[in-house]
């Protein structure tokens, strides 16, 4: 391992990429910092390749710049030993064999042979190290993309879409791996689609929406900024008294309650030893009372909502319209948070350069403060009065597919 | 298989091959090619006409030499016949062509219909244009529609090229690799069957391959060398074809997809 | 309804699938689950009659799949492998299979719209990014409104919207009584959208249950209670025959009482509850233990 942790920082200053008059990045300001797993999120050409592409000097920025350690990557003393890359696992080399393919690399690189088995050992590819990659499955071009990036032993690794093509088993390994990577004190920026695999990989999370930064923060932090949690209370079964006594306490509170399809009470706004509290004065026994965090997903797709290109008509957010509040059950009445379990009402600040989240310049850019406050209408409750429609309404799920279109957006063709 | 049935498939089949424009292609190269040559060599012969042996101005058969292209454009309708069956293979096409068509055979023969009446017609078509602009090149030595023979040729030259395009697509669906089956087909058919017809210790075997037995049929003026008449050679060509689609058949049912 | 029976594939020596027996039913999502090599895409293949069987059959509600008039307007298939010529048009692949089945033609426009692909349908999906391919894929499995669909890792290349919008269009389909059959190697994925899950390992049968029973029968469930009054919890969790274990963080666990029990012992001792919640351990935990196991003892069995 060489040179201390702040060598190895990955570090963009107002980078940007425009082919002709379209911007794929603008004016990308953040550091990547060592010892952390940095989670690289956005939506489908958002500009997440293009930045990476640039981070490894692939392509060229027509503003700013990007440098791994201080240098720019071209500039960087022995690149292919400082910095790892799995970018694009469909790039196979059909003819050689997994083994040639490395030692190849390696060559070009001064990296010894032995090292050469040492990474196919680590990647699990050891027994089909001489069969030509032809035939490799998506998993196994992955492992030779990934024994590729660690090839040089580099403090500073960038992965695309790590597990795309992995068996669960495959995916639990590079998971693993990336935690040890950046235990070890290198730098690992990974960006991936899959929200449950970054909440469970990333400890930071950089966010970009339309070529520009979205955030910058903690994941804890992330979800804790854009999502709502909520408790989930069940009282006894078949005992509707009690029940019904439950949620007009909890109502009268000001907390918003909806029911579950399993019976149980979904319950915005109170904190648990409250509902605990108000389950004692109603006299209801409770056979649950559990606390519920907001996943990453919930929280990246209200962040994301207006950054996404090509919006299609319909909602396709109706994952997160849980059930519609039957009558009677959701309180028409302003809630009342109690303190500390609050939804946020202040949007998201990146915590670090404050200037990255300016808004950004284009007209349709998002606005993340509407979209924080309107965070609890998402969820199928009546908004905060003065909260402005900010997301779509809420739509019920269709009945039947050919009639009740919910119209998802293409990928970027590139 | 109703009717009905047949027809949808049939008509789904004329998607899939008006859809693709690389199809297309190969049957517009395939006139143009035939056509062109054609014209070009019944240009020069007719020009040096007088240059040639007595014996080939007594035997000289000016309907063959206006399919003299034919040898050259033939290869386009063989990489049609490759491209509409072995491309469902490349593109993994024949996985969803086949949940729609479960049975093999119906989905073979809609295929080879639709795609066998295109190479037809295009044949038929390459076929006349290569005789009657031949024909106009050839000036005092050519010959007309009217005469014996003449006509049965023209008319065996469009059957012959919807021959090689199906035979193309009986080995296509037997070998599945568009790779494989051009490495195969094509420099059979455009050297190693000429030269095996030509070459005297392989002569005899080289008339009965079915490129060699089937130009029979285009010929007005029968040279000799070839021991069956123009109707018996389409005939052996028939049963190169047949062949090749049972073959192609036996393939696509007992393999997986 | 799709039902296997004693399926069977060989390939020379090796058993890709053996001896696979089970339903997939309608109106739930049904996961299927295993590990590369485990013979999913195979069964998956032969259930779509593309693969023969070397023993067994399958029935596609009551058929065989070529026996079916109209197989597109029955059972519906995204197959992992992309099924689409680079050159012909979204439009006019779609047209092409839909002409084949005998479905309106105006469909066609619908499940484009519905996938979202409208804009791009007279492109050639040359040009296509591998989540666009994905969703024509998904637009041809249900060009014909078939009552059993079927997905071979259909969130490959999707961004996190096309993650969710799949998801909820799989538990839609369902909802609506359709039969839908779902392969994945995500688990956090499939925990999210499948109720029912069918696994196999080394192309055999390992586990076919609901997903609940599935996570309660491989991996580890306990209850978790806080409260301020901890100790006097204790004591009655204690005497009704639980064994709470004391966490870091203050909280209970216990492994041996139902929540509701728990809740029921709170109230009559007059214990505050700051948290009573059943934690279950995740369902890549389960499969891993499951099939880690299998894939053990089929390397014992072999040597």
């Amino acid at each position: 391992m060489t040179g201390t942790t702040g060598d190895n920082m990955i570090e963009a200053v107002g980078l940007t990429k425009s082919y002709g008059a379209r911007t794929a990045v603008y004016n990308l300001t953040f550091r990547v910092q060592p010892g952390k797993v940095t989670g690289f999120l956005g939506p489908n050409g958002a500009g997440k390749s293009t930045t990476m592409r640039m981070i490894l000097g692939l392509d060229h920025p027509t503003g700013g710049s990007v440098t791994i350690g201080g240098y720019p990557y071209r500039q960087l003393p022995n690149a292919p030993r400082q910095v790892g890359a799995l970018l694009d696992a469909n790039a196979k080399h059909g003819g050689r064999s997994a083994r040639a393919h490395l030692l190849c690399l390696a060559q070009l690189s001064g990296i010894p042979a032995r090292r050469v088995d040492e990474v196919l050992g680590v990647v699990g590819l050891s027994e089909v190290a001489r069969r030509r990659s032809k035939a490799f499955s998506l998993g196994m071009g992955q492992r030779l993309g990934i024994a590729a990036a660690l090839l040089g032993d580099p403090q500073v690794l960038l992965f695309d879409e790590p597990v795309n093509g992995l068996d669960p088993e495959g995916i639990l390994w590079v998971r693993n791996l990336m935690r040890r990577l950046a235990a070890e004190g290198r730098t690992v920026f990974v960006s991936s689609h899959l929200m449950s695999e970054m909440a469970q990989t990333a400890d930071h999370l950089i966010v970009i929406g339309r070529g520009q930064l979205m955030a910058d923060l903690p994941v804890r932090d992330f979800i804790a900024a854009n999502s709502t949690d909520f408790a989930r209370v069940r009282t006894p079964d078949g005992d509707e008294a009690a029940r019904e006594a439950l949620v007009k306490a909890l109502g009268d509170a000001g907390g918003q309650v909806h029911p579950e399809a399993d019976g149980a009470l979904k319950v915005v706004g109170l904190p648990l030893p409250r509902i605990s509290d108000l389950a004692h004065e109603a006299d209801t026994r409770l056979w649950e009372l559990s606390p519920h965090q907001a996943s990453l997903e919930e929280a990246y797709m209200r962040m994301t909502q207006g950054a996404v290109d090509f919006r299609s008509t319909a909602d396709q957010r109706a994952g997160l319209v849980q059930q519609a509040p039957a009558p009677g059950y959701a309180p028409g009445h302003t809630p009342g948070y109690a303190p500390g379990y609050a939804p946020p009402q202040q949007p998201y600040v990146p915590p670090q350069p404050p200037v990255q989240a300016q808004p950004p310049v284009q007209p349709q850019a998002p606005v993340p403060a509407q979209r924080a406050a309107g965070a609890t209408m998402a969820l199928g409750v009546p908004a905060l009065p003065p909260t402005p429609p900010a997301s779509p309404p809420p739509v019920a799920a269709p009945a039947d597919i050919p009639e009740q279109p919910a119209p998802s957006r293409p990928e970027d063709a590139r | 298989m109703s009717a009905e049935n047949a027809r949808r498939v049939l008509l789904s089949e004329w998607t899939k091959i008006r859809s693709v424009r690389s199809t297309l292609w190969t049957l517009v190269t395939a006139i143009v090619v035939t056509v062109a040559l054609g014209m070009l060599i019944s240009g020069l012969i007719g020009h040096n006409f007088d240059d040639l042996s007595p014996h080939e101005r007594m035997t000289f058969d000016p309907t063959f030499i206006s399919f003299a292209g034919t040898s050259l454009g033939q290869l386009a309708l063989i990489a049609f016949g490759i491209l509409v069956v072995s491309n469902e293979y490349s593109t993994g096409m024949i996985r969803a062509s086949l949940t729609a068509v479960p049975v093999r055979g119906v989905l073979m023969a809609a295929k080879l219909a639709v795609a066998a009446a295109l190479a037809l017609v295009v044949g038929m078509v390459t076929s006349f244009l290569a005789f009657f602009l031949g024909q106009s090149v050839l000036g005092e030595h050519s010959t007309d529609i009217g005469q014996p023979g003449v006509l049965r040729a023209v008319f065996g030259g469009g059957l012959y090229m919807g021959l090689i395009a199906l035979f193309a697509m009986g080995a296509a669906w037997t070998l599945r690799s568009p790779m494989l089956s051009f490495g195969i087909l094509i420099p059979f058919f455009f050297l190693i069957s000429g030269i095996l017809a030509n070459v005297p210790a392989t002569e005899k075997v080289g008339h009965y391959l079915p490129d060699q037995a089937g130009s029979r049929v285009m010929r007005v003026m029968d040279d000799g060398e070839q021991p069956y008449g123009p109707w018996a050679g389409l005939l052996i060509m028939t049963i190169w074809v047949v062949g090749a689609l049972l073959a192609g058949y036996a393939v696509l049912r007992k393999r997986d997809a | 309804m799709i039902e296997l029976a004693g399926l069977t594939k060989r390939y020379g020596r090796t058993t890709a699938v053996q001896d696979l027996t089970f339903s997939v039913r309608p109106g739930v999502v049904t996961g299927f689950l295993g590990p590369n090599g485990s013979g999913k895409s195979t069964t998956m293949r032969m259930i779509l009659g593309l693969d023969h069987p070397s023993a067994g059959q399958v029935r596609i509600d009551g058929r065989r799949y070529h026996q079916l008039a109209d197989p597109l307007t029955h059972i519906g298939a995204l197959l992992e492998a992309k099924a689409v010529h680079p050159g012909r048009t979204a439009y006019h692949h779609l047209l092409c299979l839909a002409q084949s089945n005998d479905i309106p033609l105006r469909r066609i426009d619908d499940v484009l719209d519905l996938v979202g692909l409208a804009g791009v349908a007279k492109k050639r999906p040359k040009g296509f990014s591998l989540g666009m391919g994905q969703r024509l894929g998904i637009a041809s499995a249900l060009l014909g409104d078939p009552r059993i669909l079927m997905f071979d890792e259909p969130v490959n290349g999707l961004d996190p919207e096309g993650i969710q919008w799949i998801r909820n269009l799989m538990k839609r389909l369902a909802a609506e009584g359709r039969t839908v059959f779902v392969s994945s190697h995500l688990m956090s994925e499939m925990a999210l959208t499948a109720d029912h899950l069918i696994v196999i390992g080394q192309g055999r049968l390992l586990a076919d249950t609901s997903m609940a029973r599935f996570i309660e029968e491989n991996a580890r469930t306990f209850v978790r209670v806080r409260s301020p009054d901890h100790e006097r919890l204790r004591a009655a969790l204690e005497r009704a025959g639980g064994r709470p274990r004391q966490c870091p963080d203050g909280s209970l666990e216990i492994e041996d009482l139902p929540a509701a029990r728990v809740g029921e012992l709170a109230a009559e001792n007059d214990v505050v509850l700051h948290e009573l919640s059943h934690q279950q351990a995740s369902l890549e935990e389960a499969f891993m233990r499951l099939t880690h196991e299998s894939v053990e003892y089929h390397a014992r069995a072999g040597r």
